[in-house]
C-alpha cells in the first residue's frame, strides 16, 4: 500500500517536473492514437456495412413480367417453397416496392413523385436459409414461366467480403504498427526520467529496493502519459467523427443503403478500447525503457 | 558470516578471481589491499550479487548468493551495507531525507523514521547538519551522511569501497574512528582501501588479492607490498 502511494506521488511530481518532455509524449501518442481511432472506426463502419450486406443478399428477388398475374405467382410462390434452401416466400407487388423506395429516400422521396409511372416490377422474394443454395435456388425460379429475370448476386457478395476483409486487415496492420511506435515514443521519454535518476536507481538498488519498488512510479508515470493521451485522443477522434457523420451521414445512407455507426454509442466503445491501450502502451514503454536499469 | 569456497569469476579471457576462498566471521574487520585491476571489485561485486561467480559458493549471512533467485537479491543487499569513495548522495535532498529514503525503501513508517534517522545522525556526529544539503557540506561530513545511510537499516555487514579516499589524512582517520566504532557494535567490516598509512595504523585484519588470486590473509596485519 505505501509502495503504491509512493509510486503515485514520485510519478506525478515526475510528470509534472519534465513536463515539457511529458506533454511532447503525449501529443504524440495522441496523434497515433487519433489515426488509429480513425481506422478503427473505418473498420467498425465497413463491419457493420459487410454484415448489412449479408443479411440483405439472403434474401432473393425474382422479377416477374407485367404480364404474370398474381394467381400464377401464388402458385409458383406455392412449389418454391418446398425448393430445398429455401425458408420462406411472398409475393411483393410494385406498389410496395415503390413505398420501399419512398421510405428509404425520406426528404428526397418527392423526387419519385415526377415518375409518370411506376417502372418497379412485381416480384416474388425469397428468404434463404442457407445462402449456398442461393444458385440451385435461382435455377429453379428461372424455369417458371412468367419470370423476367432473378439477378444473382453470389459474386457480388464475394466482391464484397473480399474487399472489406482487405479493408479490416489493412486498417489492423496500421493499428498495430501504430501501436508499436506509441511504445517506443513512451519508453524514450520515460528512458530520460530514468536517465536523470541514475544514482537514485543505484543507490535504491544497493539499498535492497526490489525490482517493482524501483519500477514503480516510473511504470505510474507511463501509464498516467497513456492515460491522458487516451482521453485527448478520443475527444478528438470522436469530434472528427461526429463532424464525419453529420455531413455524409445522409449520403452514406443512400449509397450504400446503410447508416454510418453513431457517434455516441462509438465514444463509449472507443473509450473503452482507447484507455486500456493507452495504458498498456505507457506501462510497457516503461517497462522497456528500464530493462537496462534493472538486470541484477 | 561471508564464506567464499573455491570462487572462480572470469571476464571472457580475463581473469576477475580464481579459486578464491576465505572466510570472514561476524564482526570481523578486514582491510582488502591489492593493485588496480587486482580482483577487489570482483571480490565486492560478488557478494552483493551485481555479478554472478563462474563457479564455486559465496555464503553471506547464511544466504547462498551462488544459488540465489533474482527474487532474492533485495533481501540480500539489505543485509549488507555500502559506503563509497564518492559518497553518492542524492543532491537535491537533505541530510535528515538521504538517511531517511534508506528506510523509506524497506518500508519502514514514517514514525520510525522520524526516531530512528535523527538517532543515527548523532551517533556519526551531524545532527546539526539534518537540514542541510550534501552540497553545503564538507567532504568528510558527506561520508558521514553516506555511513548512517549504509547503517541506519542495521545491516550485517558495511562494505566500504575507498572510503577515505576523496578525504585529507585527518578527516580520514576520523572516519576510520567512526567505522571502528560501527564495528564495535557488531557489524562486520569489509574495506577496500589503498591507504597504507591507515591499514599499518589500525592493526586489522588484511586481505591481499593479485591478479585475481588471494595472496595474503594476516591477522593483526599490515599492508605487505609497498608498491601497491
Amino acid at each position: 500500500m505505501r509502495t503504491i502511494k509512493y509510486a503515485f506521488k514520485q510519478a506525478f511530481t515526475q510528470v509534472f517536473r519534465n513536463r515539457t518532455m511529458s506533454i511532447a509524449s503525449i501529443f504524440s501518442i495522441t496523434a497515433m492514437l487519433l489515426i488509429l481511432g480513425l481506422f478503427f472506426i473505418l473498420a467498425v463502419n465497413v463491419g457493420l456495412a459487410t454484415e448489412n450486406a449479408k443479411n440483405k443478399f439472403d434474401t432473393l428477388q425474382i422479377y416477374l413480367l407485367d404480364t404474370t398475374s398474381e394467381e400464377s405467382a401464388q402458385e409458383m410462390i406455392q412449389s418454391l417453397s418446398t425448393v430445398d434452401g429455401v425458408s420462406e416466400a411472398w409475393y411483393f407487388s410494385k406498389e410496395s416496392a415503390m413505398e420501399e423506395f419512398r421510405v428509404r429516400w425520406g426528404d428526397q422521396a418527392y423526387l419519385l413523385d415526377t415518375l409518370a409511372k411506376n417502372p418497379l416490377p412485381n416480384s416474388i422474394k425469397v428468404t434463404l436459409s442457407d445462402l449456398s443454395k442461393a444458385d440451385a435456388v435461382i435455377e429453379v425460379a428461372k424455369a417458371f414461366p412468367g419470370v423476367e429475370d432473378v439477378p444473382n448476386s453470389q459474386d457480388f457478395i464475394d466482391q464484397i467480403l473480399k474487399i472489406t476483409n482487405g479493408i479490416q486487415t489493412g486498417a489492423m496492420a496500421v493499428i498495430v504498427f501504430l501501436v508499436i511506435v506509441s511504445v517506443v515514443v513512451v519508453s524514450n521519454t520515460i528512458k530520460l526520467t530514468v536517465l536523470a535518476r541514475e544514482r537514485e536507481i543505484s543507490i535504491m538498488k544497493y539499498v535492497g529496493a526490489t525490482n517493482w519498488f524501483i519500477r514503480g512510479p516510473f511504470l505510474v508515470e507511463g501509464m498516467l502519459i497513456g492515460c491522458f493521451s487516451a482521453l485527448a485522443a478520443v475527444g478528438l477522434v470522436m469530434a472528427v467523427y461526429a463532424k464525419i457523420v453529420e455531413l455524409f451521414g445522409q449520403q452514406a445512407l443512400l449509397l450504400l443503403s446503410t447508416s454510418l455507426v453513431p457517434a455516441n454509442f462509438l465514444t463509449t466503445h472507443l473509450t473503452g478500447v482507447f484507455l486500456p491501450l493507452g495504458i498498456s502502451i505507457g506501462a510497457l514503454g516503461s517497462i522497456i525503457s528500464m530493462r537496462r536499469f534493472l538486470d541484477t | 558470516m561471508i564464506e567464499f569456497t573455491d570462487v572462480t569469476k572470469k571476464y571472457g579471457e580475463n581473469i576477475g578471481l580464481e579459486h578464491a576462498n576465505i572466510k570472514i566471521k561476524d564482526g570481523d574487520f578486514v582491510f582488502l589491499v591489492g593493485p588496480s585491476g587486482a580482483g577487489k571489485s570482483t571480490f565486492i561485486k560478488l557478494i552483493l550479487r551485481e555479478i554472478k561467480a563462474d563457479s564455486g559458493t559465496i555464503f553471506i549471512d547464511g544466504m547462498e548468493v551462488t544459488k540465489m533467485s533474482n527474487r532474492m537479491v533485495p533481501q540480500l543487499r539489505r543485509t549488507c551495507g555500502m559506503v563509497f569513495q564518492d559518497f553518492r548522495l542524492l543532491p537535491k535532498k537533505t541530510v535528515f531525507e538521504n538517511v531517511a529514503f534508506a528506510m523509506e525503501i524497506v518500508k519502514f513508517s514514517q514514525r520510525t523514521i522520524r526516531r530512528q534517522v535523527p538517532h543515527i545522525l548523532s551517533m556519526v556526529g551531524i545532527s546539526s547538519k539534518a537540514d542541510k544539503y550534501p552540497h553545503e557540506l564538507s567532504a568528510g561530513e558527506q561520508q558521514r551522511v553516506a555511513i548512517a545511510r549504509a547503517v541506519i537499516n542495521n545491516p550485517k555487514v558495511l562494505i566500504a569501497d575507498e572510503p577515505t579516499g576523496n578525504l585529507d589524512p585527518d578527516t580520514a582517520w576520523e572516519i576510520m574512528k567512526l567505522l571502528e566504532q560501527i564495528n564495535r557494535r557488531g557489524t562486520t567490516i569489509v574495506m577496500v582501501t589503498h591507504a597504507k598509512d591507515i591499514v599499518d595504523r589500525m592493526n586489522k585484519r588484511v586481505v591481499t588479492i593479485e591478479k585475481g588470486h588471494i595472496v595474503g590473509d594476516v591477522r593483526e596485519g599490515a599492508y605487505i607490498n609497498e608498491n601497491y
